[in-house]
């Protein structure tokens, strides 16, 4: 194994398209193979190596762009296994259609974070755009699996379209969270924009603080104890993170279901503090 | 052999291969996890009338279920996977779901996964709910107590049934009081069931039966009060002998639960009115396992 380190030496003044520096696509490449790569700049082409200082290490992993750039977009598109850690900002479409494999960000991220992913981890420790794990316009299938980890906060409409897996907002989220919502699990710490779970059909948004609205089209289902809750706070990719406060004891939460302008099956569950 | 005054009969126990799996019953406290658990695993004392064998395998700590309450690892085992995956949907449903504040989990998650909440979620009329959770599905069912959690599937696994040894004593209270000792000891072992009622079978059998219709009939070589009218294998001084059955994900895992059994037996000795142990077979000729009493108690403990 080996473990590639792309250090950016230039500021960049257009959007790069990072999507072919993936773990997959580089492995088995000499410096100057990686250094020839094509990377859609703007509306210019130009090589890796315009951009990067590229060093290969043996007896390691993965791949490391250091720093990073709210510039790079499709950071991981369609990335189906193996690590990127960025050691500071990234772009857009972070995760864009991945398949597998660990993204981890240090600082922010754009929009369209874990757009349409399928599987896999996506780890912001900063704050993440609109449209976390959502779609792009006119598809109707957002995020269909994996973990998304986003320790700052979001922006509107987390989980547009969702479709199943797990996003965690440590932060507080924007407006219309959940909107749309297929289906999965949105849990979201901090403070919550208005309009949650606007239109979603199925799906639970887990929400640690009461929202300052909710939809009329959500009905109070009263108060319980759902054993589902403590499996999901007590999960490993939950763990020591955020909720782990919840798992340690059976959660209680007040129920909301809806959206009834839609399918209706969805529910917002606002966790309650101890009694 | 001779142990502490306890003959041990040069012979084997013959058992045979099923398919097994494992659930883990967990509630508001251990009370009704036990409740849920002695309802699935009832009537279920062997393969002959009752379409499995089952039994609670043991006590589970909160900090070892998914959900962290109270818990029961209850085992199933059949003759084949059809069977079994019949035998636990029906008891899951019927009892399990039914009990209040249960939840129903896969107790093995590694080989043929068969449905668990699969098709119990159907009972939610549309208002079911699946979360998937670290790779595992689970299926939120609304019921009246709440919501009665459920993996989809749990796992079946190949497994030996009909592992056994007989206690023959002389009087019914000494016998009872053996087997009550080595059921103690056996069920600190993992892996395995004792299915019969108190994990002990008072009426063994033999395979066949004067009566045409009957498949299996009293097993009257061991039965003391024919002593004087059949072919016996008991001595005069044996006035009562009970058996143990012994179901196990493996033959070690058979194995260890006999060697327990009988060690537990064996200490009581003769001055306790134990005076033989002997062990149910069928010549060879029905399964490939064969458990050797002597081998078993000549290996270290």
């Amino acid at each position: 194994m080996t473990a590639v380190t792309l250090s950016l030496k230039t500021t960049l003044r257009q959007r790069l398209d990072v999507s072919p520096l993936m773990p997959d696509n580089l492995a088995g490449r000499d410096p100057a193979e990686i250094a020839a790569i094509a990377l859609h700049y703007g509306n210019r082409t130009e090589p890796v190596g315009h951009f990067f200082d590229i060093r290969i290490t043996p007896d390691g992993d993965g791949l490391t762009f250091s720093p990073g750039d709210a510039r790079f977009d499709y950071l991981g598109r369609g990335m189906a296994a193996g690590s990127i850690r960025v050691a500071g900002d990234a772009g857009a479409y972070v995760g864009y259609q991945m398949r597998g494999g660990t993204i981890s960000v240090d600082g922010d991220v754009g929009i369209y974070c874990g757009a349409e992913m399928k599987s896999g981890e996506v780890h912001v420790r900063g704050n993440a755009g609109d449209f976390v794990g959502g779609a792009l316009p006119g598809n109707r299938k957002g995020m269909a699996g994996g973990c998304l980890f986003i320790e700052g906060s979001a922006g509107d409409r987390v989980g547009d379209h969702m479709r199943r897996g797990l996003i965690v907002i440590e932060g507080d989220a924007g407006a219309y969270a959940g909107s749309r919502m297929i289906a999965g699990t949105i849990a979201i710490k901090g403070r919550l924009g208005p309009y949650p779970g606007y239109a979603m059909k199925r799906g639970t948004l887990v929400l640690a603080q009461a929202p300052a609205m909710l939809p009329a089209t959500f009905n109070d289902c009263g108060t319980h104890t759902l054993g589902f809750l403590s499996l999901l706070f007590r999960s490993p990719v939950l763990h020591g993170r955020a909720f782990a406060d919840f798992a340690r004891r059976p959660p209680r939460v007040r129920r909301y279901a809806g959206d009834h302008a839609s399918l209706g099956k969805g529910e917002i569950l606002v966790l309650l503090p101890d009694p | 052999m001779n142990i502490n005054g306890v003959e041990i009969d040069d012979t084997f126990a013959e058992a045979f291969p099923m398919k097994a799996t494992r659930v883990i019953i967990t509630a508001q406290n251990l009370k009704w996890a036990y409740h849920a658990a002695q309802a699935m695993t009832g009537f279920a004392t062997s393969v002959i009338a009752c379409g499995c064998e089952a039994g609670i395998e043991r006590e589970l700590d909160p900090s070892e279920t998914p959900d962290g309450r109270p818990g029961i690892a209850a085992m199933i085992f059949a003759m084949g996977g059809k069977g079994l995956a019949k035998q636990l949907e029906t008891r899951a449903g019927q009892c399990v779901l039914t009990a209040p504040t249960s939840a129903l989990f896969a107790g093995i998650t590694s080989g043929d996964p068969i449905a668990l909440g699969k098709n119990l979620r159907f009972f939610g009329d549309g208002f079911q709910l699946s979360k998937k959770i670290d790779g595992r599905r689970y299926w939120r069912v609304p019921v009246m107590d709440g919501e009665f959690l459920c993996d989809e599937s749990t796992c079946m696994v190949p497994a030996v049934g009909g592992g056994n040894f007989l206690v023959l004593a002389e009087s019914q209270p000494q016998a009872l009081a053996a087997c009550e000792a080595a059921i103690a000891a056996m069920s600190t072992v993992p892996n395995v069931i004792m299915p019969f009622p108190g994990g002990v079978v008072r009426s063994g059998s033999k395979v066949g039966s004067k009566y045409k219709a009957l498949n299996a009939s009293t097993n009257d070589a061991f039965c003391p009060t024919l002593k004087g009218q059949t072919d016996t294998q008991l001595s005069p001084e044996i006035e009562s002998v009970m058996e143990i059955v012994i179901d196990g994900l493996s033959e070690q895992d058979i194995k260890r639960a006999m060697r327990a059994g009988l060690d537990a037996v064996c200490r009581l000795g003769a001055s306790s009115g134990i005076r033989r142990i002997s062990a149910g077979n069928y010549g060879g000729k029905l399964g490939p396992f064969l458990f050797r009493l002597h081998e078993i108690m000549g290996q270290p403990s």
